[in-house]
């Protein structure tokens, strides 16, 4: 059976750097709801990182994830100097050194990748929505996050694309793909959203306009958590559903501001700001001794 | 940041309000050992600061913990706002 919701797990790291020669190897590990994240940097650069879905097993995911990193580097855990665990696995990482929570760590990963001038970051994660409003030096102000519910998180488009049968990776560009926007489902809940969604099906919709749809009641859901802290310019989104152009496109009209573009993966902030903290503390602790 | 400790129910809204900026800087920390009912403890926040924050088993009932400072009338300064040398501690009721 097509796994429609089954999004790209990859492993990628920079073969022209040589972490022999580095002075600080850090680490930091994601595991979220849905997703996990290990990634590497040598000397407060991007070195390696992988991105795999998270297992019933949170020590186990976050173990996976780190040696999926290093695969093909020669690393070995005890040649990392620090390791910082984030994300709502935080806890279960047993390699780790210290758990900081996701939201400093998103905050300090789109600090370094969209620049010191970010100061609202969205992290559209598997589980949760999160607005953090940050200083020049990613350290949070504020910060909001959404209900529970998966209803505008990725795991709810997970949901879509099994139901209408698109590959994930599809859902963003195909609801882009109608003449007129139709009004939003109904976003309280992903199964109240997937019933109306169902009943639009049955009624004839195409699958792009219950897409359409849907983006569209996800978007709103979050302008309203933005609403709360105020979208201040620069604004960044990370996470998995900053690769859905459906809902960026559909925020960015509804906000009025754009999105920086990414260099880098949005689903590895977290890892990436965890890497970054590590840094920081290893050469305290160096700096101790 | 403006950390917020507690919860809103019918009734209103209970939270301790520590602005860990302001909170970092202090060296005195008077308001954990101030505060007669333990409510109040010094951490390590996500920034390896010490900032105080509110200990976890008070953050859901924190109405009643800090009822004893807050009677009806002739309510004195709370001990724990008088004793935040920064100024970084309020409470929102």
């Amino acid at each position: 059976m097509t796994e429609y919701w089954r999004w790209k797990e990859y492993r990628w790291h920079d073969e022209e750097v040589d972490w022999r020669a580095g002075e600080l190897v850090t680490a930091g590990v994601d595991v979220g709801s849905v997703s996990s994240q290990a990634v590497v940097m040598v000397d407060g650069e991007l070195y390696a990182f992988s991105s795999m879905r998270t297992g019933s097993d949170s020590p186990e995911s976050a173990r996976k994830a780190m040696d999926w990193a290093m695969e093909g580097t020669g690393l070995t855990l005890d040649d990392v100097g620090f390791v910082v665990g984030t994300g709502y696995g935080r806890v279960n990482v047993p390699f780790s050194d210290k758990a900081i929570t996701e939201i400093a760590c998103h905050a300090r990963g789109a600090n370094y990748m969209y620049g010191p001038g970010v100061r609202t970051v969205l992290d559209m994660g598997g589980q949760d929505c999160k607005v953090i409003r940050c200083d020049e030096r990613g350290k949070v102000s504020a910060f909001v996050m959404n209900d529970k519910c998966a209803a505008g998180t990725g795991r709810g488009m997970e949901v879509f694309a099994d139901l209408l049968a698109i590959p994930i990776e599809e859902v963003g560009e195909l609801s882009l793909q109608v003449e007129e926007e139709p009004p939003p489902v109904s976003c309280t809940c992903v199964v109240f959203a997937k019933s109306e969604a169902t009943a639009l099906l049955r009624e004839g919709w195409p699958k792009s306009k219950v897409l359409a749809a849907y983006c569209s009641a996800m978007a709103h859901r979050v302008v309203t958590l933005l609403e709360q802290v105020g979208v201040e310019e620069e604004f960044a989104i990370t996470g998995g559903i900053a690769k859905n152009i459906g809902i960026v496109r559909r925020l960015e009209d509804e906000i009025g501001v754009k999105a920086q573009s990414a260099k880098y993966d949005t689903q590895i902030a977290g890892g990436l700001g965890g890497a970054l903290f590590a840094q920081s503390l290893l050469k305290k602790k160096l700096n101790a001794n | 940041m403006k950390a917020h400790y507690g919860y809103k129910d019918g009734a209103g809204d209970f939270f301790i309000i520590i602005d860990t900026d302001k909170c970092a800087g202090c060296e005195d920390r008077g308001c954990a050992s101030a505060c007669p009912e333990g409510v109040l403890e010094i951490i390590t926040d996500d920034y390896d600061d010490l900032v105080a924050a509110v200990v976890e088993d008070h953050r859901k009932k924190i109405k009643y913990s800090c009822a004893p400072c807050k009677p009806d009338r002739d309510r004195a300064p709370l001990p724990c706002v008088a004793a935040c040398a920064p100024g970084a501690l309020t409470h929102s009721w």
